[in-house]
């Protein structure tokens, strides 16, 4: 390991999907890190790859992916070199995964006690009983009322929010060192979506747990990540801590993105959308993936692939308009704004939740 | 202030049971009223289970409801009975669906799925002409005219949710309901088909009730919203109102768990829990205008309190009650 604080580093990760259509370069070159008990999250559209990313992380890729390139590194083995037999004792143990739609994500015909115990038997080796007995206190743990009359219950019988804890207790049964969340709340209704995340937080303070948190969801984002990797076209365009990044965002994708949700401020008028859609990665463009959307593209993003450019030492972007030679631009007006913010900002005070009942 | 815009659509205390007499009988929709004006665009919003997507399927007659009335442009549609007027009802009224992948018929070419409701309501004079309708319609949305000889899957989902507002449009409607139209669509994509609504409201004075659950959303692209819960309407009012002065306590706890792309205030949110409890207390409640066009369902005695509460928000200094 490069860094001693680092848990998981992922370097020059490269993977390619066989299709009929030809081979599809879904992640093209690939690398960050994941730092003791922080929460990384990763952003970008559909297609992006960033669900790709994580699935490697946790050997999940589908038959017809293919690893090109680069090395996955957790307690110092490389992930990829792992075969089916040694990741099914990392995965759920070490690494485990909370999937999106907690209607597909648990089985049907299997009491939730039964579900939540099944790690423990399998990675810790405890007796049934031990481990119900545990799966009780982990149900407990995610907030389920009446603990005791529901330990048996199937998943018919819990709403779409009470799932969501279900699939948080079994993924956190084991005591993780990783947790890959996947759009964990994308399924669910805003009040519930706010219980789940507060949730996620209090466990992971709890159990010192990292977590790496996909979503498309910008406002999602804000609450709870330390650090954010901004996705496009198989690639990270940008990274930096959430502060950086939603207040001083350099690369044009990650000013659209954020251009294009309205927010508390936003008036009538019209919502600045990105035009056009995401490249087809059958055949890559050449250069910046981005630059056929974006209003600030120049000749050489057309020509050669941008490196990242240095921020600040925890903010990099992808862009040729970070290099000393390229012209003065002027963000969209709501980048504007956030960069003024940024400028304005003192060092963040770590995050205090607060609740009022009503 | 007498309101001087035409109702396009009036909805006089509807309620949708389903398994009515039952032991599990639902109340999906629990006496609901609420007008559209022509040209506004009204948002519904609420969690699942609320009865905003019943509400709307009650609307374009998808159910029978249980009682209560709806009256679209001057009539009342539960009294339309015969084949021909239904026919003419659900010409002018359109709706646009949450699943851009399952609201599409993948065996069927999209201008043949676009012109499904030219066909049905004869409005084409020929093939060529049926044709022409079909590219136009498609030019409209945003799609260029090679795309009406392919199937479904080849699009992506915005894509796929122009081609569902295209078949809307094709019928010339005067009410679109857009039920979660954009809730199944990436960030950038969602803007753009925000957008184009927002477009074809301003050229063809198309009227929308959007349901969403999204209140950033529904704020942004409504000129009025009303908050569904458990089968209720609990508050109606301007958006901008209704989202920065909210009154009712249910409309203050959704409002407050929307996730807002800020960290700062992130950091700083306070979430609001609601009590639905105090909702089942037996006291006869119902629709009151605390301030000028802004509805808060309330028992008399809850009255003075939203009064309050609107005069501390500066949006009423002295209104009579009705």
């Amino acid at each position: 390991m490069e860094n001693p604080e680092n848990v998981i580093e992922v370097r020059n990760l490269q993977i390619d999907f066989h299709t009929y259509a030809g081979e599809v370069k879904a992640i093209r070159d690939v690398s960050f890190d994941l730092r003791k008990g922080e929460t990384l999250a990763i952003v970008g559209e559909s297609g992006s790859g960033k669900s790709v990313t994580t699935r490697s992380l946790m050997g999940l890729l589908a038959p017809n992916a293919v690893i090109k390139n680069g090395s996955i590194m957790f307690h110092g083995e490389d992930i990829i070199k792992k075969s089916e037999k040694e990741m099914q004792h990392i995965r759920g143990k070490d690494i485990a995964m909370i999937f999106q739609d907690p209607m597909t994500s648990l089985d049907p015909t299997m009491r939730i006690g039964m579900q939540i115990a099944e790690p423990l038997m399998k990675h810790k080796g405890l007796k049934k009983k031990e481990a119900i007995a545990q799966a009780l206190e982990m149900l407990k743990l995610v907030g389920i009322t009446n603990p005791e009359g529901r330990i048996n219950d199937y998943p018919y019988q819990f709403s779409g929010g009470m799932r969501q804890r279900i699939v948080i207790a079994i993924a956190l049964v084991c005591y993780p060192e990783v947790l890959i969340a996947d759009e964990p709340t994308t399924a669910l209704d805003v009040t519930i979506q706010a219980q789940i995340l507060d949730l996620m937080k209090d466990l992971q303070n709890r159990i010192d747990t990292s977590i790496i948190f996909i979503t498309h969801d910008l406002g999602v984002v804000a609450g709870m990540a330390d650090r954010v990797a901004v996705m496009y076209a198989g690639k990270i365009v940008e990274y930096g801590t959430v502060d950086e990044i939603f207040f001083n965002p350099q690369h044009p994708y990650t000013w659209g993105l954020l251009n294009s949700m309205p927010t508390l401020d936003t008036e009538g008028g019209s919502l600045t959308a990105i035009p056009g859609t995401p490249p087809d990665l059958l055949d890559p463009p050449v250069g910046d993936a981005f630059a056929a959307r974006s209003d600030y593209a120049m000749k050489i993003d057309t020509e050669k692939e941008p490196p990242f450019f240095k921020v600040s030492d925890t903010h990099y972007a992808a862009t040729w308009l970070l290099h000393p030679d390229a012209p003065k631009v002027t963000p969209p007006a709501e980048i504007v704004r956030r960069q003024k913010k940024f400028a304005a900002m003192e060092k963040p005070e770590p995050p205090i939740k607060k609740e009022t009942k009503e | 202030m007498p309101d001087e815009r035409k109702k396009i659509l009036e909805v006089h205390h509807l309620k949708q049971y389903f398994n009515v007499g039952k032991k599990d009988e639902v109340r999906a929709v629990d006496d609901v009223s609420f007008d559209i004006y022509e040209g506004e665009t009204f948002g519904l919003v609420g969690e699942s289970g609320s009865g905003k997507t019943t509400a709307g399927r009650s609307i374009i007659h998808l159910y029978e409801p249980t009682d209560g009335q709806i009256i679209f442009n001057g009539k009342d549609v539960s009294k339309l009975h015969t084949k021909a007027e239904m026919h003419e009802f659900r010409r002018e009224i359109q709706m646009i669906f949450q699943d851009p992948y399952a609201s599409l018929n993948p065996r069927m070419k999209v201008k043949d799925i676009v012109a499904e409701g030219i066909d049905i309501h004869n409005l084409a004079k020929d093939d060529a002409d049926r044709t022409k309708q079909v590219e136009d319609l498609l030019e409209t949305v945003g799609l260029n005219k090679d795309h009406s000889s392919r199937y479904p899957h080849e699009f992506s989902g915005g894509q796929r949710q122009r081609i569902g507002i295209a078949r809307a449009l094709a019928v010339e409607p005067k009410f679109i309901i857009a039920d979660e139209p954009i809730s199944a669509l990436d960030v950038s994509i969602q803007a753009q088909v925000v957008n184009l609504m927002k477009e074809l409201q301003e050229k063809q004075g198309l009227t929308y009730l959007f349901i969403a659950h999204d209140l950033s959303m529904v704020k942004y692209i409504s000129d009025r919203i009303g908050v569904m819960h458990y089968g209720k309407i609990l508050e109606i009012g301007p958006a901008d109102e209704v989202y920065t002065h909210p009154l009712h306590a249910y409309t203050k706890s959704l409002i407050s768990a929307v996730p807002v792309p800020d960290p700062e205030f992130e950091r700083n949110r306070k979430q609001v829990v609601y009590d639905a409890s105090r909702e089942h207390d037996d006291k006869q409640r119902r629709m009151v205008e605390i301030a000028p066009g802004h509805f808060v369902r309330a028992s008399e005695d809850e009255i003075p309190m939203y009064t309050k509460r609107a005069q501390e928000a500066g949006l009423v200094t002295d209104f009579p009650h009705n």
